[in-house]
């Protein structure tokens, strides 16, 4: 059984189809890309996914169970986080908070929701001290334990996406979204990104990234899904993505003769 | 002069706790909203009535605050979903329409002649009325310094670590597994109590209420207090409430009121807002920073151990 499945997904804002009738398939410890043109429904089919956006039709089902229009929150707490596109951080709390407010969830140990709420109150400093450092653990996953204290918005860009991943897994995943992780990187900062998304696979969380670094797709990821207008055009290993012509058709276009011919 | 001194601190009290609240709603949670005057009328309204009826003081006071915080409920379930200016719009709306039913049931409030001879209030078998202004004012503010403690509490844990994240980006914090629309409620609700508190102190001090008192003004007021003393900080909206009360104050406290028209006050608040605003934008304090230092320390001293 796979980890993640949609079934004809569909997604309509008004008369355009963003997503058609998708079945997309995300297997249990491997990296999956998802790739497209610009506005191939590649984000509008995560957010669909992880509950920030409601399909048309279809299902998702997720670790055998479906979750088809549950909220972001639930679908959070079931296990799949996501990072954003235009990075979505907090940005006046600092470094250090914003990991904590992954771990928001996981600070609330006791079941009865009043002798929670009541037992958060009195033991607030304990419960901040636990809080604290299982989110330290996460900036030290990242290297950002010193810049800790700094306010979000004032770190550089490569650092502010790794931060989103990190505040990602602070909510200890089973499967993690990342969305255009490498966008506006330099070279070497892609390099470290593959590295740091093979440590995070390392760590049993299996991941899906949107990407348009072709480069950091066909090397790191196990299984490529493409999408065209909404519709999956395309799945399997890279090497197969890179010979698929309907692939390179709807990355290059297509060859005026055979055009001519039709 | 001394005595009207200690009346401009009674009203700081009062407009403290009103602030405290709409620190809360807007400061934290970052949702502009104008009910406060709202709010301040089913708190007062509450508190005449039941009185009225002979409760105690102890009893009034937090039904005062429920009954807010359930209007804030009522209002906050379908209006929290809208942002900005629109929530503003919505909540203003719902202080007017508190106005306007207090205003035209006469069965229970009287109407526009409002309720007059509400009972002084006895605490503790003391009589602490609007005469005796030194125990009025310091059961005031034992009440505030309560008040500021629970709800700097309630801002240094987790709840307000999730209603700045909400306030910082609402769909980022979502998708962190954080419930926004329960939180936003909580928030509503709990801002609404507060403020709550304040309309039943005001029932007591001025022993009358008319709906004169619950009009747009008071909200705006309010929101100016906190803007000018620093959004998202309980210690600079009670510094707020003051200055903003020693100000309209003045002219009496000087003995100039003759020279000086009422009016005159609302020309100094909004030139403060206009030199604020482009001087100093986060207030006089600015917003407070979330603290982690006895966790810091903590994890410090584990690390060090370990190594």
């Amino acid at each position: 059984m796979s980890m993640l499945e949609t079934q004809a997904l569909t997604r309509e804002f008004g008369g355009v189809i963003a997503v058609n009738k998708v079945d997309f398939v995300v297997e249990k410890n491997m990296i999956t890309g998802l790739i497209g043109p610009n506005g191939a429904g590649k984000t509008t089919l995560f957010n669909n996914i992880t509950g920030l956006d409601v399909p048309t039709s279809g299902k998702v089902f997720f670790e055998g169970k479906e979750i088809t229009g549950t909220k972001a929150d639930k679908v959070c707490r079931l296990g799949i986080a996501r990072t954003f596109q235009n990075i979505r951080l907090f940005k006046e709390l600092s470094v250090i908070d914003n990991v904590m407010v992954g771990r928001h969830f996981h600070t609330g140990s006791y079941k009865n929701r009043t002798v929670q709420a009541i037992m958060s109150y009195l033991m607030v400093e304990k419960e901040e001290k636990d809080t604290y450092a299982s989110a330290m653990k996460w900036l030290e996953f990242f290297g950002l334990e010193d810049l800790r204290n700094e306010k979000a918005k004032n770190l550089p860009y490569g650092y502010q996406r790794e931060l989103e991943i990190a505040r990602a897994l602070a909510t200890e995943p089973k499967l993690i979204f990342l969305d255009e992780p490498a966008a506006g990187m330099n070279p070497q900062e892609t390099d470290d990104l593959m590295k740091t998304i093979r440590r995070i696979r390392d760590l049993g969380i299996t991941v899906v990234l949107i990407e348009h670094d072709m480069k950091l797709v066909m090397n790191i990821c196990d299984n490529i899904t493409v999408l065209n207008y909404g519709q999956k055009i395309a799945q399997g290993t890279a090497a197969e993505i890179q010979s698929n012509p309907a692939v390179i058709e709807a990355y290059l276009g297509k060859d005026e003769d055979e055009e001519d011919e039709e | 002069m001394f005595n009207f001194f200690i009346l401009i601190l009674i009203y700081t009290c009062i407009y403290a706790f009103m602030s405290l609240g709409q620190n809360l709603i807007t400061g934290y949670t970052g949702m502009l909203s104008l009910c406060a005057a709202g709010f301040f009328a089913i708190g007062s309204y509450a508190t005449a009535i039941l009185t009225k009826l002979g409760w105690s003081f102890w009893a009034t006071l937090p039904v005062a605050a429920i009954l807010s915080a359930i209007m804030g409920i009522i209002i906050g379930l379908p209006t929290l979903r809208l942002k900005g200016d629109y929530l503003a719009i919505a909540t203003l709306g719902f202080a007017e329409i508190v106005r306007n039913v207090i205003n035209n049931w006469d069965s229970l409030t009287n109407g526009p002649m409002g309720i007059q001879k509400i009972p002084q209030i006895m605490v503790f078998g003391m009589n602490v009325s609007p005469y005796k202004k030194y125990g009025f004012l310091l059961l005031e503010v034992v009440m505030l310094l309560i008040c500021w403690f629970l709800l700097e509490r309630l801002a240094s844990s987790r709840m307000g670590r999730a209603l700045e994240a909400i306030r910082e980006d609402e769909i980022a914090a979502n998708s962190m597994g954080i419930n926004v629309t329960k939180y936003k409620v909580v928030s509503f609700a709990l801002g609404a109590a507060v403020t709550g508190i304040a309309g039943c102190l005001q029932a007591e001090y001025t022993l009358s209420v008319s709906p004169g008192s619950f009009v747009f003004m008071v909200s705006i007021m309010v929101l100016c207090t906190v803007v000018l003393g620093g959004m998202g900080n309980f210690v600079a909206v009670i510094l707020g409430a003051f200055i903003i009360q020693f100000i309209s104050y003045f002219p009496q406290l000087v003995g100039l009121s003759n020279i000086i028209p009422a009016q005159a006050k609302q020309i100094i608040f909004g030139l403060i807002l206009v030199i604020m605003m482009i001087y100093r934008p986060q207030g006089i304090l600015g917003r407070k920073e979330r603290n982690n230092k006895k966790a810091e320390k903590a994890w410090l001293e584990k690390k060090e151990a370990k190594a």
